[in-house]
C-alpha cells in the first residue's frame, strides 16, 4: 500500500513564498481533470504560509513560517461532510474533491477545521490541495510546493514504505501535527512548530557589564532540568518549553546566587535584566 | 476501487514541450502546450552536469544543492506573461499630436489609443530626425531601467546602447544606488574603483565555514538583497554556518528577514547613527588593545589620524561607548560586549548585502559608514583566516577561468566593460562607441529637464575607471550641447525607485520635454506618462543567452549562486499580441533611420546568440547542436580546485592570486602587484585621494567622521512636524518596481501588499507604541506624508521595527495618484514610498541617493483625496 505524506521542517523555512506561488503556477489556467478544475487567479491558497512572530527578548525576535494546506487526513471530516461521495480518499491516501460531484457543495468549505478548502465562485465549486495527484500519477516524485522549496524544508513520500525519506525522518524525530485536538489524523507533519521560551539578560551590577558565560539552570515543576549559559551579551534562552511553573537559577563565581520563580504561559517569557551583586 | 479515476485519461506532461530560459532570479524550465505556458519549474542538475562541489569544514560537509533556487516571482512567470497589465499594441496618448498640439501637461492624465506599429514607428522616427535637425542628437536623453529582463543580447547595455550610440544621444547615467556608501566612500579607503567600491568575495564561503566564529551583519539582510540575482540561492549556506556554530549578530533598526530566522542578537541603532556605534567599537579596541597592531603597522596608512579622532584628541570628544549610547540608543554595555567578542574571536563583517547594500549606506553621509566598515575590519586584520568583509551572498567555488561574459560586458554594443574581454574576442564585429560627450546623472535628471543648468560631480557613475573620476565637476548642459527635448525610456517603470518621485512626474509633464517614448512590457506608471508607448515581449518570447546572475564588469565574479549555469534562453512562445522584442524594435527603427545594417551586422537575435556562444569557451565543452537541445551548461568546478581567498594575498603580503581584474595601474604610482589600488597601496585610515581632493571637506573628510544627518533624530524643528524616521531598504518580494503592481501573485504576499476593500496597498511597518499613539491598528490604511509628498499604505504592527522608526520597502511600481500628478499634496494610493524621500545628495560632492534619511508623519486615513 501507499500512504502519501509530507513533512515540513520549519527550522529551515525561510518564508520565501515559492510554495504558495508554485501551487498557483500549477493550477491557475490549467484543468487537470478528473483530479481538479483550475484554480482562480487570486484568492485561493491551497498552500499558504501562516507566520508566528515571537519576541524572545527585546534583542531577539523569531519568526516561524508555517506552510499550511490540506492535511490529507486519514479521518477527514470533509469526506464525511460531502454528499454524494464528492470527496474521497484515494488508496494512496490523497484526499480529492471530485470536481463534478462537488459542484454547489459550499458547506464543504466549513467542513475543514484547518480552513484549507476554498470556494471557487465562478465554478461553484469547493477546491483544495491535491498533493499534485495529477503529477504523482504521471510519475513525478513530489508536488510543486515541495519541488519549489529552495531549502528542501518539505519532504514528500510514502509513509508505508519504511525506506522512504518521510518514514525515516519520522522514525528519527517525533513529527508534530497542527491542532491534534481536531483528531483527524493528518498526514502533514511538522518539525519546529512554535513553542514557549524563557529568556533573560544577566548583568554584573558592580561593573554594569554584560555577564557572559554564566551558568543558568532551569527546573520545571512538572519535572525536568536544563542547563545553559549566557552568551557574551549576558543573554540566555531556554527554547521549546511547555507552559508551566519553572525555577531559574544563576550562579556566577564571585556573585550572589539568584533564584527566580517563573510562570511560562503560552508564549515567550522574558524575565528582564537580572543584576548580579558581587559577593566579595 | 475508486471508479472516479478509471474511465478518464490520466494527465501527462508528455504532450508538453519543455524549454529552458533564464530570469533575473534563476534559471527555469518552461513547459508549453499548444503555444501556451503550462508551468515554470526550477532547473534540476543531473549527473551530466558534473560532480557537485563539496566543502568540508569542522567535521561537516556542504555539497552544492541539486537544483537552482528561484525567487517566488519567477515561479509566477506565467502570470507575468499573461497578466492583463501586458501591453499588446503600440499606444498613442489621445491628445498628443506631433504635428499640432502636444499637450505635455496632460501626461499622466490623458488616456491612450491603440495605433499600428507603422504609425508608431513613423512618429518616433520623424521626431528623432526633427530633434537632431533642430537641436542636435544631444537633445535626446536615453536610459534603460536597471536590471530589465535577462539575457546578454537583449539587455539595456547591449541592444539599447548599440542602437543609440549609432543614432546619437545624451546618456542618462545610473549610479550605484544600491551601495552608494561603498562607491562614494569605501573606494577611498581600499581602492576597488573597478568594483565601484565593493570588495571581492573569492572563496569566502569555504573560508567562513572553516574559520569564522562570528558574523556581524551590519545593515545587512542577505535573505533579502541576496547578492542581486541569486535570491534564495544562498540561504542554505547560512543554515550551514549556524550548524557550524557561527554566531550571527545583526545591527539594524529593523529585525530583518535574515535576523528573524537566525539572529543570536539584534542591536538597534537609530537610523543615521551607525557611525557613532562603529567609533565606539574602535574606541574599545584601541583603549583595550584589542586590534591587530602588527597588521595596522604593515598593511595600513594613517592610523594615527584615525586613532586621534576616535580618542577625541582631534575634536575633544572621546568616542566612548557611553557617548555612542546617547546618540544611537544602543546600550554601552552591549557595545563593549560586542567589541570585546569581536576583538578576540575570528569575526567576519557583513556590511550591507554583497557587501554594501543596505540603508546605512543609502543615507545622509552614508559613505562615512562604509568607510568605517572598512576600517573596523582592517583593524582586525582583513584577510586573516576568518576575518573578512563578506555578506555571505557569494564566494562559492567556481571556475572563473571558463570564459563567458556577463551583461555589464556590454553585449552587442561593444561598450560598457566590453572592450576589456569581448572586444579582443571579436564581439561584435564593429563595436559602436558613443560620439556625444554630454551625459547626465540620473539623480538630477528631472531638474536637468525642467530647470537647467544643474551641477554635480562624477560622470559614468556605473563605470569604475578610477577613484578620481568622481571628483570631476559637471554642469548640464555641457558647453555647446543641447538641453533635453526628448526622452527615450526602455524597460520597466523606475520612477518609484527615484528619490522624491514627484520630481519625475513633474518632469514628464513639463513643456521642455517635447516628446517622450516608452518601450516596455507593461502598462505601468511611466508608460502612462509618455506620448508613444511601444509594447515589448518578455524574455520567454524571444531568443537570448546569459549566465545566471552574471554581471561581470563592475561586479566581477560577485556571484551569489552555487553553480555557473550558462543558459540558452529559448523562445518558448510567440510574442503576445503585437508585442516585439527590444532588439526587433530597434531594428525597425534603425531601418527607418538608415542604419539597419550597422545595427544588426546582418544578424537576427538567434544569430547574435550563436555568435556569443562561439566567442565564449562553450564550444570547447558542448557543441551548438547539443547546447540547443539541452539549453544550458553547468561549468564544473575542477577536481583539483584550489581556493584563492579574497584578501589572503594582501594579508600574506604576496602578489595577488585571485581572478580579479585589479588593482590595475591607473590609480597607483607603481604597478606593484602586492598592493591595493590606493595611492599608498595600503588600506588608508586617512584617505589620500580625499586629502588631495579637499582636505577640508567637512562632509567627507580624509578620516571618516560621524556627522549627524540633515534629516534625522537631531533635526529638532523638522522632527516636531515629522517625528518618525522612515527606512526603506530593498524590497524582498519584488525586483524593485519590477514584478510589483501588475496583477502578479507576489502581490498576494502580506509582506509586500495587503488587500483591503478591493485594493492592494503597499505595507508600512510600525512599532506597537507608535501605532497606538496614533490610534492606528494593524490593517488600517494610513497616510504617510511630509512636505515632499503623501502616500497611502496599509499598516503591519510589529515589534520588528523599533519605536520612532517605520519601515517600508523602497521602489514600488504602482504609482497611482489620486489627484493632479506630481503635486506634493496629491496622495499616491499605490504606495510609492519614494514620494516622501529627499533628493538631496548623500553629501555635497556625492550625488548619491539618501532614502535612509527621511522624516515623516503617519495618520490614519479616513478617505478623501487630500
Amino acid at each position: 500500500m501507499t500512504r502519501y505524506a509530507v513533512v515540513r521542517d520549519l527550522n529551515y523555512c525561510i518564508g520565501c513564498y515559492n510554495c504558495q506561488i508554485a501551487c498557483k503556477d500549477e493550477h491557475v489556467r490549467n484543468d487537470f481533470l478528473p483530479i481538479t478544475k483550475s484554480q482562480p487567479t487570486f484568492g485561493h491558497f491551497w498552500i499558504g504560509i501562516k507566520e508566528v512572530e515571537q519576541v524572545i527578548s527585546p534583542s531577539r525576535i523569531k519568526v516561524t513560517y508555517i506552510p499550511v494546506s490540506c492535511q490529507h487526513c486519514s479521518e477527514a471530516p470533509c469526506v464525511k461532510a460531502a454528499r454524494n461521495g464528492a470527496i474521497y480518499r484515494r488508496p494512496d491516501g490523497i484526499v480529492i474533491i471530485d470536481p463534478v460531484k462537488a459542484i454547489g457543495q459550499k458547506q464543504l468549505v466549513e467542513a475543514c477545521p484547518y480552513g484549507s478548502i476554498f470556494w471557487n465562485e465562478e465554478e461553484n465549486l469547493p477546491q483544495k490541495c491535491t498533493f499534485c495527484a495529477h503529477l504523482v500519477d504521471d510519475g513525478w516524485t513530489e508536488p510543486r510546493c515541495v519541488q519549489s522549496c529552495p531549502t528542501n524544508c518539505m519532504i514528500f513520500g510514502d509513509l508505508d514504505d519504511p525506506n522512504s525519506k518521510v518514514s525515516k525522518l519520522l522514525a528519527e524525530r517525533k513529527g508534530e501535527v497542527r491542532h491534534p485536538e481536531f483528531n483527524t489524523k493528518p498526514n502533514v507533519f511538522y518539525f519546529g512548530l512554535p513553542k514557549s521560551s524563557l529568556s533573560g539578560t544577566i548583568i554584573y551590577g558592580d561593573k554594569n557589564e554584560c555577564a557572559g558565560e554564566v551558568p543558568v539552570t532551569l527546573t520545571a515543576q512538572a519535572g525536568g532540568k536544563w542547563e545553559t549559559q549566557t552568551d557574551f551579551f549576558g543573554d540566555f534562552v531556554f527554547d521549546r518549553l511547555d507552559a508551566g511553573e519553572y525555577t531559574v537559577g544563576f550562579d556566577a563565581p564571585g556573585y550572589h546566587r539568584q533564584i527566580h520563580e517563573v510562570t511560562v504561559k503560552g508564549d515567550t517569557c522574558y524575565i528582564g535584566e537580572i543584576i548580579l551583586r558581587s559577593s566579595k | 476501487m475508486k471508479k472516479e479515476a478509471k474511465n478518464t485519461a490520466r494527465y501527462t506532461t508528455k504532450g508538453e514541450q519543455r524549454f529552458v530560459n533564464c530570469t533575473l532570479s534563476g534559471p527555469v524550465h518552461i513547459y508549453v502546450k499548444e503555444g501556451e505556458i503550462v508551468r515554470v519549474t526550477p532547473l534540476f542538475y543531473s549527473n551530466d552536469d558534473g560532480e557537485p562541489w563539496t566543502l568540508k569544514a569542522r567535521g561537516r560537509t556542504f555539497t552544492r544543492p541539486n537544483k537552482g533556487a528561484l525567487a517566488c516571482w519567477v515561479h509566477g512567470l506565467k502570470q507575468y506573461v499573461y497578466t492583463k497589465h501586458r501591453l499588446l499594441t503600440p499606444l498613442k496618448r489621445v491628445d498628443f499630436d506631433p504635428d499640432g498640439k502636444r499637450n505635455p501637461q496632460n501626461r499622466g492624465k490623458s488616456g491612450y489609443e491603440p495605433i499600428r506599429w507603422e504609425e508608431a514607428l513613423n512618429i518616433v522616427t520623424k521626431e528623432i530626425i526633427r530633434l537632431k535637425r533642430e537641436y542636435g542628437p544631444s537633445a535626446i536623453a536615453v536610459t534603460g531601467s536597471s536590471h530589465g529582463t535577462w539575457g546578454n543580447i537583449g539587455y539595456r547595455m547591449s541592444a539599447l546602447d548599440r542602437f543609440w550610440n549609432l543614432v546619437g544621444c545624451t546618456w542618462i547615467d545610473h549610479d550605484p544606488d544600491s551601495w552608494e556608501g561603498f562607491f562614494w566612500g569605501a573606494m577611498h579607503q581600499w581602492g576597488f574603483y573597478w568594483r565601484l567600491g565593493q570588495p571581492p568575495a573569492y572563496d569566502l564561503l569555504e573560508e567562513t565555514f572553516k574559520h569564522t566564529d562570528m558574523i556581524v551583519f551590519w545593515g545587512a539582510d542577505p535573505n533579502n538583497t541576496s547578492g542581486d540575482y541569486g535570491w534564495n540561492e544562498n540561504d542554505n549556506w547560512r543554515f550551514h554556518m549556524k550548524k557550524l556554530g557561527i554566531k550571527f549578530v545583526f545591527i539594524d533598526p529593523f529585525c530583518n528577514y535574515t535576523a528573524v530566522i537566525s539572529a543570536d542578537k539584534w542591536l538597534t541603532p537609530r537610523p543615521g547613527t551607525d557611525c557613532a556605534l562603529a567609533l565606539a567599537i574602535a574606541f574599545v579596541w584601541i583603549t583595550e588593545g584589542l586590534y591587530d597592531k602588527e597588521y595596522v603597522k604593515t598593511h595600513t596608512y594613517g592610523f594615527e589620524k584615525w586613532k586621534a579622532y576616535v580618542l577625541g584628541e582631534e575634536d575633544g570628544v572621546p568616542k566612548t561607548p557611553k557617548w555612542a549610547e546617547e546618540i544611537s540608543g544602543v546600550k554601552a554595555r552591549d557595545i563593549i560586549a560586542l567589541a570585546r567578542e569581536w576583538g578576540t574571536k575570528r569575526t567576519t563583517l557583513a556590511a550591507g548585502g554583497r557587501s554594501g547594500m543596505g540603508h546605512p549606506g543609502r543615507a545622509a553621509f552614508g559613505h562615512e559608514w562604509a568607510r568605517m566598515m572598512v576600517l573596523l575590519i582592517t583593524m582586525q586584520g582583513l584577510g586573516k583566516p576568518g576575518v573578512n568583509m563578506y555578506s555571505t551572498t557569494s564566494g562559492a567555488p567556481a571556475d572563473w577561468g571558463f570564459y563567458f561574459p556577463g551583461y555589464a560586458d556590454g553585449g552587442i554594443s561593444g561598450g560598457s566593460s566590453g572592450p576589456r574581454e569581448l572586444g579582443p574576442r571579436g564581439f561584435p564585429d564593429r563595436p559602436v562607441q558613443g560620439q556625444i560627450r554630454q551625459r547626465i546623472n540620473r539623480s538630477v535628471f528631472p531638474e536637468a529637464v525642467t530647470e537647467p543648468p544643474v551641477t554635480w560631480r562624477g560622470v559614468y557613475g556605473f563605470y569604475g575607471q578610477s577613484a578620481q573620476q568622481q571628483f570631476a565637476k559637471f554642469t548640464f548642459p555641457f558647453e555647446g550641447y543641447s538641453a533635453i527635448k526628448m526622452l527615450y525610456r526602455q524597460g520597466s517603470s523606475y520612477i518609484g525607485t527615484m528619490m522624491d518621485t514627484n520630481r519625475w512626474v513633474r518632469m514628464y509633464r513639463h513643456p521642455n520635454l517635447e516628446f517622450c517614448v516608452n518601450q516596455t512590457i507593461f502598462n505601468e506608471p511611466e508608460a502612462r506618462l509618455s506620448d508613444i508607448v511601444l509594447p515589448v515581449c518578455t524574455n520567454l518570447e524571444r531568443w537570448d543567452i546569459g549566465e545566471w546572475a552574471r554581471i561581470s564588469g563592475y561586479s566581477l565574479h560577485l556571484s551569489p549562486v552555487n553553480a555557473r549555469v550558462i543558459v540558452l534562453q529559448q523562445k518558448c512562445i510567440e510574442p503576445l499580441g503585437e508585442s516585439k522584442s527590444d532588439y526587433q524594435i530597434f531594428t525597425l527603427l534603425a531601418e527607418r533611420l538608415g542604419v539597419k545594417e550597422q545595427f544588426t551586422e546582418g544578424r537576427d537575435e538567434l544569430q547574435w546568440v550563436k555568435r556569443m556562444y562561439e566567442i565564449s569557451d562553450l564550444p570547447k565543452v558542448i557543441s551548438w547542436e547539443e547546447f540547443q537541445k539541452k539549453g544550458y551548461y553547468v561549468v564544473p568546478v575542477k577536481k583539483d580546485y584550489k581556493p584563492r581567498q579574497a584578501f589572503r594575498w594582501f594579508y600574506e603580503d604576496r602578489e595577488m592570486d585571485t581572478w580579479d581584474w585589479g588593482p590595475g595601474i591607473v590609480d597607483r604610482p607603481v604597478n606593484n602587484k602586492k598592493g591595493l589600488a590606493t595611492p599608498t597601496g595600503k588600506i588608508e585610515f586617512e584617505s589620500q585621494t580625499l586629502k588631495r581632493f579637499d582636505p577640508d571637506d567637512k562632509e567627507r573628510p580624509p578620516v571618516p567622521h560621524y556627522i549627524a544627518s540633515w534629516e534625522g533624530h537631531t533635526t529638532a524643528e523638522l522632527l516636531r512636524k515629522y517625528p518618525l524616521q522612515l527606512i526603506s531598504p530593498h524590497p524582498r518580494f519584488s525586483f524593485h518596481s519590477q514584478f510589483d503592481a501588475k496583477g502578479l501573485w507576489n502581490d498576494e504576499i502580506a509582506h509586500h501588499r495587503r488587500l483591503k476593500d478591493g485594493y492592494r496597498y503597499w505595507v508600512v511597518r510600525m512599532n506597537p507604541e507608535d501605532a497606538q499613539r496614533r490610534d492606528i491598528a494593524d490593517g488600517d490604511i494610513v497616510r504617510i506624508y511630509n512636505d515632499r509628498g503623501a502616500v497611502l499604505a496599509i499598516v503591519t504592527v510589529t515589534h520588528r521595527i523599533i519605536s520612532g522608526v517605520v519601515h517600508s520597502f523602497s521602489s514600488g511600481g504602482g504609482y497611482d495618484p489620486m489627484g493632479e500628478p506630481g503635486d506634493p499634496k496629491t496622495i499616491d494610493r499605490g504606495g510609492t514610498i519614494n514620494q516622501v524621500t529627499s533628493s538631496r545628495f548623500i553629501s555635497q560632492n556625492c550625488p548619491g541617493m539618501a532614502p535612509g534619511s527621511c522624516l515623516v508623519e503617519i495618520e490614519k486615513w479616513r478617505g478623501g483625496s487630500d
